[in-house]
């Protein structure tokens, strides 16, 4: 069953179940960082990769900083693009 | 390692018009998409489209996406792989590919990233209670599956897709609770939005959504007036009965690959969010790799198409491919993008182009 404190939560990345507050809480600590923020929280590590949080983040830390979204360096997009079997990897590559 | 003339990334409007346009030039395509059928969102799309008759006006994005893809599948030139996810691209210039538990390299001598948009959603309390969908899940349950999201809806974002998704609800036998927008102005076709309204649907302009409630499942929304400076006016929330919490507040460019090749990248709102740098020909900073439709910028599909078309046309001309028309059909697609861009409505597309050239 689902707590008190558990109620009314606004979740930010529904991938890793992170709330608005958690996140916040982490800003206000001065971690303003993208990287830093998904390095500790796992934050847009997801099955989605950041593609739902990523610009909700963007903006919150934009807002507490003061800097304009433009500025807020994004986190290097890495290959692969998507969630992939290790099975399949180890498969190999087909090069024909 | 896979060589081919031409690698198209996304079977949506802009990618089907880019293989059929490089095609049409005699070039070698490969066309990839992760789902298991070719149209990308036109699939949803049951309405009539607007324009000129050259942009298929009249005509429903779902018959477009058939016939086009139709078009392609018969096309000895185009090899389809659908069901093949694009994993990255690597700094040599390689494709890599997932199909059916297979790995394939692909090293295409011009690369077509057509891979579309992704929705965006909203931060309000509860956000994570089933019912709140976005808009375009909504449009493929009832559209493509013919299954009912709910039975009472509350749209939030009054653009085109809320309010054309709001009018298909209405078609489906949903009701339509309200249609709320945090702008001071609906952001859709007037001939749209009017549909709704006269069906009794109320729009709400500079409002928007306080918190979801509902134990286990959205019972309710509510509700509250904007001030100027977009701060919920305090008295003014309302409680709007619903099953359904329908979000259409926006899309953002899927640009993944393009961040992977290195192509120079500018954040720009009027286009959805980050958007790749990119000459009159749709080719970006990478040399040989171009773009077309929502990756580059959030538009709508007769757009996409039109780019499609150019960055077919471009790229199946720079490997040396050419007719007797090809500087009138070239200018023909630019003609058609210029009049789709033209006037008061075009006005924030044509801002934001105005800031990714190159």
């Amino acid at each position: 069953m689902c707590q008190e404190k558990d109620k009314n939560l606004t979740i930010l990345c529904r991938c890793e179940d992170i709330t608005l507050d958690e996140i916040r809480e982490y800003i206000n600590q001065g971690i303003t960082d993208l990287e830093q923020l998904k390095r500790l929280l796992r934050v847009g590590m997801g099955p989605c990769q950041g593609r739902t949080c990523t610009p909700l983040l963007v903006n919150e830390i934009a807002r507490a900083t003061g800097r304009p979204v433009k500025d807020i360096p994004l986190t290097v997009f890495r290959q692969p693009t998507t969630a992939v079997k290790l099975g399949v990897l180890a498969g190999g590559i087909n090069h024909e | 390692m896979r060589q081919i003339e031409i690698a198209i990334v996304g079977g949506g409007p802009a990618g089907l018009a880019a293989a059929l346009n490089a095609s049409k030039l005699g070039a070698q395509v490969i066309l990839i998409d992760r789902n298991d059928y070719l149209g990308g969102q036109l699939i949803k799309q049951t309405h009539r489209f607007f324009g000129s008759k050259q942009q298929r006006a009249s005509e429903r994005g779902i018959d477009i996406a058939l016939e086009l893809a139709n078009e392609v599948m018969a096309n000895e030139k185009i090899e389809v792989l659908t069901e093949a996810t694009a994993l990255g691209h690597y700094e040599d210039g390689v494709l890599l590919v997932e199909q059916a538990g297979k790995i394939m390299a692909i090293k295409p001598e011009r690369f077509i990233v057509a891979t579309g948009g992704a929705e965006k959603t909203l931060l309000f309390p509860n956000n994570d209670l089933p019912g709140v969908y976005g808009a375009g899940a909504v449009q493929t349950l009832v559209n493509v599956f013919g299954v009912k999201p709910g039975k009472r809806v509350l749209m939030v974002g009054a653009g085109n897709i809320g309010v054309i998704v709001s009018y298909q609800l209405l078609q489906a036998g949903v009701e339509v609770a309200a249609i709320i927008e945090g702008a001071p102005r609906i952001g859709a076709y007037w001939v749209h939005a009017a549909k709704v309204v006269r069906a009794g649907v109320p729009i709400y302009t500079r409002h928007t959504i306080l918190r979801a409630e509902g134990e286990g499942e959205v019972k309710r929304a509510v509700i509250a007036q904007l001030d100027d400076n977009w701060q919920p006016i305090p008295g003014s929330e309302k409680e709007i009965e619903a099953d359904v919490i329908c979000l259409s507040v926006g899309l953002t460019p899927l640009t993944e690959l393009l961040w992977q090749a290195g192509c120079q990248m500018i954040f720009v709102p009027e286009l959805g969010g980050n958007v790749p740098l990119r000459n009159e020909q749709l080719e970006t900073s990478v040399a040989g790799l171009y773009v077309a439709g929502d990756v580059s910028g959030i538009e709508e599909a007769s757009a996409a198409m039109m780019e499609g078309a150019l960055a077919g046309i471009n790229a199946a001309a720079s490997l040396g491919y050419t007719s007797d028309t090809l500087a009138d059909d070239r200018q023909n697609v630019l003609d058609q993008l210029a009049g789709l861009r033209s006037g008061p409505v075009g006005e924030k597309i044509r801002k934001g182009l105005a800031q990714c050239s190159l």
